[in-house]
C-alpha cells in the first residue's frame, strides 16, 4: 500500500492549482467565497473556461471530449476546483445526460446534444420528481401518448433545479399506463421553449429561488427525442441515479467549508479569545474533519475499486449518505459560530457583488440560510433514507 | 407534585389557542410578517384586552400577578402558532427588567402604557463581541450634568423597529448600569431588519444619547444581577415557545405519515419513518420536562437554583430543537423545504431560539458551574 500522491499526481495539482488562478474571473470568485447567488452567467463563463482547456467534462470519453483520468486525478481536480472557489460545474447535462446517452443515445442524439453540452450552449435540467412521485420515482404519472411522430406530454414535473436558465429538459413519462410500474415509462429529450411548457418557481425555507415546479400541458416532442427504447426508460433513470449520487458526497466542498470555519472560528471570540481555541467548538470541528478523513479515503478505495472495472455497490449510497451528513454538521457549525448573527436575515446581501454589509463575521448573512437550504441534502438525489434501503438490500442479500 | 395548569392558567390557555386557531392561520401569519410593521396592531390591542399585555405585574399596578409558569402557558400556545408579535421583548424581558429593578415612580410611568398596549420596549443589550456573555457591556455612559451620555452599538436588539422605549446596558464608572431611552431620542438610530424567523429586529446605534438621572434604572453599577434574572424568565420564556413549536412539529409530521403516499402505501407504514417521527416525541417530551422546571424555577431569587434549573432547559431544548427542526423537514421531503409549508417555519423559529440568549455549550457551561 501506498497512500502518497506521485510525483505527477503533484505536477497535475500544481497544474489545475495555477489554471484555476490565473483564469478564474476575479468576481465570480469572490461570489463563491461569499457563498453568494451566482448567475446563469457566472457559471456559464466558467464552464467555457474549463472547456478551453479540455477540462469541462474530465469522465466523458476521450473521442466525446474526456481527459481517461485516473481516480486520484479526478480527486485532485475536485478538490483545486473547489479549494480555488470555482462556481459548481453545472451536473444536469455533463454528470446525468451525458452517461445516459453515451451508453443509451442514438449517433444522431449524441452528435445532435453532446457537443452543446461540452459548449454550455444548451443548458440541461432534470424532469424526473412529481409532487405523487418522490422517493417512489417509479410512480411517476406525467403522460406522453404518441400521436404520429411526436409524443403529447401532459402532467408535472417538481424540484426542477434551475429550471428557470434550462434551454432543455430530460423527463421521465408513462407512455404505457398499463404495464407495471417500471415497465411503461420512456426518457424524453424535451425543448423548454416548446409550446405548453410554464415554469413556475418554488421560495425555499431559506429564501432563495433555486428550484422549480414545471407544467406540461400538452408539449409535442418529436419521437427522434426518445432515448433508447419507449417503455424501458427506467434503465436510464436508474443508470442516470448511479451517476448523480457519485460526486454528491461532496468531500473537497466539506473540506473548503471546514477551512472557512475555521477562519471565523480564529475571528470570533469567547470570553476575550478565539473560539477557535474554545475547548466544545474546537472538539466539534475535531470529530467533522475524522469523520470527513474517513470519507476522503472510503472515496478513494470506491473509486480505485471502480478502475478496476468492478461495478460499484453499495457505495454511492454510502458516500451519499455520510457526504451529506457531514455538509450538513459543518452548516450548523456555521450557526453556532455566528451565535446571535445567525438570526438576521439580509438576503439582499446574498446576491452577487452586494454593498449590503453583514452583520457579525464577515459573511454571516450566508450562514444560517446555508444551513436551511443544505438540509435539501440529505432529501435530493434520493433521499438518506432510500440511500440505506439500498444498502441494506446490497447487504442482506449477501 | 402536581404537574396541573390551575383553572386561571387552563382558561388563559385556551383563549390564546383560540385566538391563534382563529387570528394566526398560515396565511394570516404571511401577511403580517410581510407588512411593513412586521407585526399586528390589530393583535397586540386584543393581547391587551386579554390581559396579557400585563401578565407579570402585580395586580395593584394594572397586571394579573402572573409568574413564570403563566408565562410558559402563552409562550407554548404562541409557538405553535409562531406568533411574531414582540410580547417577548415587551413585556417577558423588559417587563422582568421593571419588575425586578425600576423603582416605583419609573413603574407607574411606564407600566400602564406596557399594559394598555400604547407602548411596546426592546431590551438593547447584546454587542458584536458578548457573543452569549451578559456580563460584555463596552457601551458607555457618561456622566454629565445630573444625567449621562451614551454612546455605543447594541445588536440584534429583538423588537427594536416597533418598540416605543428602550432599555439599554452601558457602562458608567461604577460598573454595567441600565437607562431608560426614549425611541425618538435624539442620537438613537436603528438598522431594522427582519430576522430568519420572521420577526423584527434592529441594531441600535446610541451616538451622544442624553439622559436624565431619572433614565436610571436600578443601581448604578449594580445591574448584572437583574440582567441576569431577566433574561433567565425570558430563556424559560423562549423554551415553552419552542416546546410549542416542536409540539405542532410533531404533529404536522405525524399528521404528514399518515396522509403521503408512496409505494402504494402511507409513508407512515414505513418503519425507518416510524422510528424517526418517535425520536422527535421523546425530544419533545423531555424539552417538555424541562421547560416546566425552567418555568417554576426562573422566577426564583437563589440565582444558583435558577441557573441549573434554566440552563438544563435551554441545552435540551437547543438539542432537541434541532433534532425535532431538522426531522420534521426530512420527513416533508421537498415539502419542508418549501416556504409554503408551516414545517419550515417552525424549523426557523426554533433555529433562531437556539442561537437567543445563549447556544447549548454556553448553558451547559453555566449548569456545570452552578
Amino acid at each position: 500500500m501506498d497512500l502518497r500522491y506521485s510525483a505527477e499526481d503533484l505536477a497535475f495539482r500544481d497544474e489545475v492549482r495555477t489554471f484555476v488562478r490565473e483564469n478564474l474571473p476575479g468576481h465570480i470568485r469572490d461570489k463563491v467565497a461569499a457563498q453568494q447567488h451566482l448567475s446563469k452567467d457566472d457559471y456559464v463563463t466558467w464552464q467555457k473556461i474549463l472547456a478551453g482547456r479540455g477540462w469541462l467534462a474530465p469522465h466523458w470519453p476521450r473521442e466525446w471530449g474526456g481527459c481517461d483520468w485516473s481516480p486520484v486525478e479526478k480527486h485532485i481536480f475536485d478538490e483545486e476546483l473547489n479549494f480555488g472557489n470555482c462556481p459548481r460545474i453545472m451536473p444536469f447535462g455533463l454528470k446525468m445526460l451525458a452517461p445516459v446517452l453515451l451508453r443509451f443515445g442514438s449517433e444522431a442524439q449524441k452528435q445532435r446534444f453532446l457537443p452543446k453540452i461540452l459548449s454550455s450552449e444548451e443548458w440541461w435540467c432534470q424532469g424526473y420528481s412529481e409532487p405523487g412521485a418522490g422517493s417512489d420515482l417509479a410512480g411517476l404519472k406525467t403522460r406522453a401518448e404518441r400521436r404520429g411522430d411526436h409524443y403529447v406530454v401532459t402532467g408535472q414535473k417538481t424540484w426542477t433545479t434551475l429550471a428557470q436558465y434550462a434551454d432543455w429538459m430530460f423527463v421521465l413519462v408513462r407512455t404505457d399506463p398499463a404495464a407495471k410500474k417500471q415497465e411503461g415509462i420512456s426518457f424524453l429529450l424535451m425543448d423548454m421553449r416548446s409550446k405548453g411548457v410554464t415554469v413556475r418557481p418554488i421560495r425555499t425555507i431559506d429564501g432563495s429561488t433555486e428550484i422549480n415546479d414545471v407544467f406540461l400541458d400538452a408539449v409535442e416532442v418529436p419521437v427522434e427525442n426518445l432515448v433508447g427504447e419507449e417503455n424501458k426508460g427506467w434503465t436510464c433513470a436508474k443508470y442516470l441515479l448511479g451517476h448523480e449520487r457519485s460526486g454528491i458526497a461532496g468531500i473537497a466542498y466539506s473540506k473548503k467549508m471546514l477551512d472557512k470555519l475555521r477562519r471565523v472560528a480564529a475571528e470570533e471570540t469567547i470570553g476575550g479569545k478565539p473560539l477557535l481555541e474554545h475547548g466544545p467548538f474546537r472538539d466539534k470541528i475535531a470529530r467533522i474533519e475524522v469523520e470527513l478523513m474517513a470519507l476522503e479515503y472510503t472515496n478513494l478505495r470506491a473509486l480505485a475499486n471502480e478502475t478496476k472495472g468492478n461495478v460499484p455497490g453499495p457505495e454511492p449510497s454510502i458516500l451519499k449518505v455520510r457526504g451529506t451528513e457531514i455538509q450538513q454538521a459543518i452548516t450548523e457549525l456555521f450557526v453556532e459560530a455566528a451565535g446571535p448573527y445567525a438570526i438576521p436575515f439580509l438576503p439582499e446581501a446574498l446576491e452577487g457583488g452586494s454593498n449590503v454589509e453583514s452583520l457579525g463575521p464577515e459573511g454571516a448573512a450566508a450562514f444560517a440560510p446555508h444551513y436551511l437550504n443544505w438540509r435539501k441534502t440529505s432529501i435530493y438525489g434520493g433521499s438518506n433514507e432510500i440511500q440505506k434501503n439500498i444498502v441494506s438490500k446490497i447487504l442482506l442479500r449477501a | 407534585m402536581d404537574f396541573g395548569l390551575n383553572e386561571q392558567q387552563q382558561l388563559l390557555r385556551d383563549s390564546i389557542e383560540r385566538f391563534v386557531q382563529d387570528e394566526y392561520g398560515f396565511d394570516a401569519r404571511r401577511r403580517i410578517v410581510a407588512s411593513e410593521a412586521g407585526y399586528s396592531p390589530d393583535h397586540w390591542r386584543t393581547f391587551a384586552e386579554l390581559g396579557l399585555l400585563g401578565l407579570p405585574f402585580a395586580e395593584e399596578e394594572g397586571g394579573i400577578g402572573g409568574d413564570g409558569v403563566d408565562t410558559m402557558v402563552v409562550m407554548e400556545a404562541f409557538g405553535k402558532g409562531l406568533v411574531v408579535e414582540p410580547f417577548l421583548p415587551t413585556v417577558v424581558l423588559c417587563g422582568s427588567l421593571l419588575k425586578l429593578a425600576a423603582s416605583p415612580a419609573q413603574r407607574a410611568a411606564l407600566l400602564p402604557g406596557i399594559i394598555g398596549g400604547k407602548r411596546r420596549l426592546a431590551f438593547a443589550h447584546g454587542e458584536r463581541r458578548a457573543r452569549h456573555d451578559l456580563g460584555h457591556v463596552e457601551a458607555n455612559a457618561t456622566p454629565a450634568g445630573d444625567g449621562f451620555v451614551l454612546d455605543g452599538t447594541k445588536s440584534v436588539v429583538f423588537g427594536a423597529p416597533s418598540a416605543t422605549d428602550f432599555i439599554v446596558s452601558a457602562r458608567t464608572p461604577a460598573g454595567i448600569s441600565l437607562f431608560l431611552v426614549d425611541a425618538a431620542a435624539e442620537g438613537l438610530s436603528l438598522r431594522p431588519y427582519a430576522t430568519i424567523d420572521g420577526a423584527r429586529a434592529a441594531e441600535v446605534m446610541l451616538k451622544g444619547v442624553r439622559v436624565g438621572g431619572d433614565a436610571l434604572l436600578g443601581p448604578d453599577g449594580g445591574a448584572l444581577p437583574a440582567i441576569e434574572h431577566a433574561v433567565d424568565i425570558a430563556t424559560a420564556a423562549v423554551c415553552a415557545e419552542a416546546v410549542g413549536c416542536m409540539q405542532a412539529a410533531v404533529d404536522g409530521t405525524r399528521d404528514y405519515l399518515n396522509t403521503r403516499e408512496q409505494f402504494g402505501t402511507r409513508i407512515g407504514n414505513f418503519q425507518a419513518l416510524q422510528h424517526a417521527l418517535v425520536d422527535m416525541f421523546i425530544e419533545l417530551e423531555q424539552s417538555r420536562s424541562l421547560a416546566i422546571v425552567a418555568a417554576v424555577h426562573c422566577d426564583d431569587a437563589d440565582a444558583a437554583q435558577r441557573r441549573r434549573a434554566v440552563s438544563a432547559a435551554k441545552v435540551q431544548i437547543g438539542k432537541s430543537g434541532r433534532i425535532v427542526g431538522q426531522s420534521a423537514v426530512q420527513l416533508h421531503g421537498g415539502m419542508g423545504m418549501t416556504e409554503e409549508m408551516q414545517i419550515g417555519h417552525y424549523f426557523k423559529r426554533l433555529t433562531a431560539i437556539e442561537q437567543t440568549f445563549g447556544d447549548g455549550d454556553h448553558h451547559l457551561a453555566r449548569f456545570q458551574a452552578a
